[in-house]
């Protein structure tokens, strides 16, 4: 079962499932990547934002897919926390707006193109910022160019690691400079994790 | 209240208090002044939700001057904005100042009845150049 054929009928709550699982797993790891560069809470705030996300997924999944995926980015706005509650709750949110109720390939490309971009404009930020963009541009790239799902959960694994080298200029990690060289980023570790766990789910069908 | 009101955003509760402590010794009570701090389980942090309802205890039909401590605590203000919306949202501003020193010059200037828009430059003009 393919990413496209699957899109338009969408086990939300096995998807919901899913991602809360696997943030859930890595929260310490994220934790630990923060307290590197950042505050140290951003496993715990995921956790926190995905469980409740997860705590309402059987009313999630009787909405429709664009009201259910605007629930979910109000849920992470409210509950998550830190600064990465409207940013992951933005990238819900737009895809909301955006997507219709049974979107093919094109649309679901189209609509996580613009909610990206939300994202960067929420963050006041842009690729190459050692955030969690260097990973959601990539996947869109990969998305609209009609790759398998493995595909797009390893370009964005890759892009991850390649946030090591990188040296953040926004969020708290730019307080750090030149120290902030050497680390992944939280954010973009946790986008990589999501995507991986949402087109796993997807291509098992 | 004609003033702009000022909200206070920490990811502590006690700075946040601590901050609107000094602006109603210093300034008085002329402006209307709320604060919040703390994730929604009471950890550090900040919650869109808390600035919603500070925003709401500090509203003036003047507007209100939000001054925040880092990161997240900006971008949860700029998407408490966004869910309060239209037409309060264009009245509400977050100001880039330092928090302690930003709420007492921005409260000071509203209580001597100054714009929004007084009120926000006085206080951008503590920011780092």
């Amino acid at each position: 079962m393919s990413v496209d054929e699957t899109m338009s009928r969408i086990d939300l709550s096995a998807l919901i499932a899913a991602v809360a699982d696997t943030v859930s797993a890595h929260a310490e790891e994220l934790t630990a990547l923060d307290q590197a560069i950042g505050d140290g809470d951003h496993g715990l705030n995921m956790k926190r934002g995905f469980e409740a996300v997860r705590a309402e997924s059987v009313a999630l999944a009787e909405k429709p897919l664009p009201d259910a995926l605007k629930a979910i980015g109000t849920k992470l706005v409210m509950t998550v926390g830190g600064a990465s509650g409207p940013l992951f709750g933005t990238l819900f949110l737009t895809l909301g707006k955006e997507l219709p109720t049974e979107p093919d390939r094109t649309e679901l490309a189209a609509a996580f193109g613009k909610a990206v971009d939300a994202v960067a404009a929420r963050g006041k930020s842009q690729a190459g910022q050692k955030t969690m963009l260097d990973v959601l541009y990539p996947v869109q790239a990969a998305l609209a160019a009609g790759r398998t799902g493995a595909e797009i959960a390893d370009a964005a694994d890759t892009a991850a690691e390649a946030t090591k080298p990188l040296k953040a200029i926004r969020g708290r990690a730019s307080f750090l400079g030149d120290r902030s060289i050497g680390h992944v980023d939280p954010g973009a570790r946790s986008s990589a994790l999501i995507v991986r766990a949402i087109t796993k789910t997807l291509e098992r069908g | 209240m004609k003033n702009v009101g000022i909200v206070i955003v920490s990811h502590s509760a006690k700075v946040a208090e601590g901050t609107a402590d000094m602006v109603r010794q210093m300034v008085g009570d002329e402006v209307p002044l709320a604060w919040c701090g703390g994730n929604p389980e009471g950890g550090l942090g900040t919650s869109v939700e808390a600035i919603m309802q500070a925003i709401d205890r500090a509203w003036s039909e003047a507007g209100v001057a939000i001054l925040v401590d880092l990161g997240g605590a900006e971008t949860n203000s700029e998407m408490a904005i966004e869910m309060i919306g239209e037409p309060r949202a264009n009245r509400i501003v977050v100001c880039n100042a330092p928090i302690v020193e930003g709420a007492v010059m921005a409260a000071t200037e509203a209580s001597g009845g100054a714009s929004l828009r007084e009120v926000v430059a006085t206080a951008h003009e503590l920011a780092p150049a």
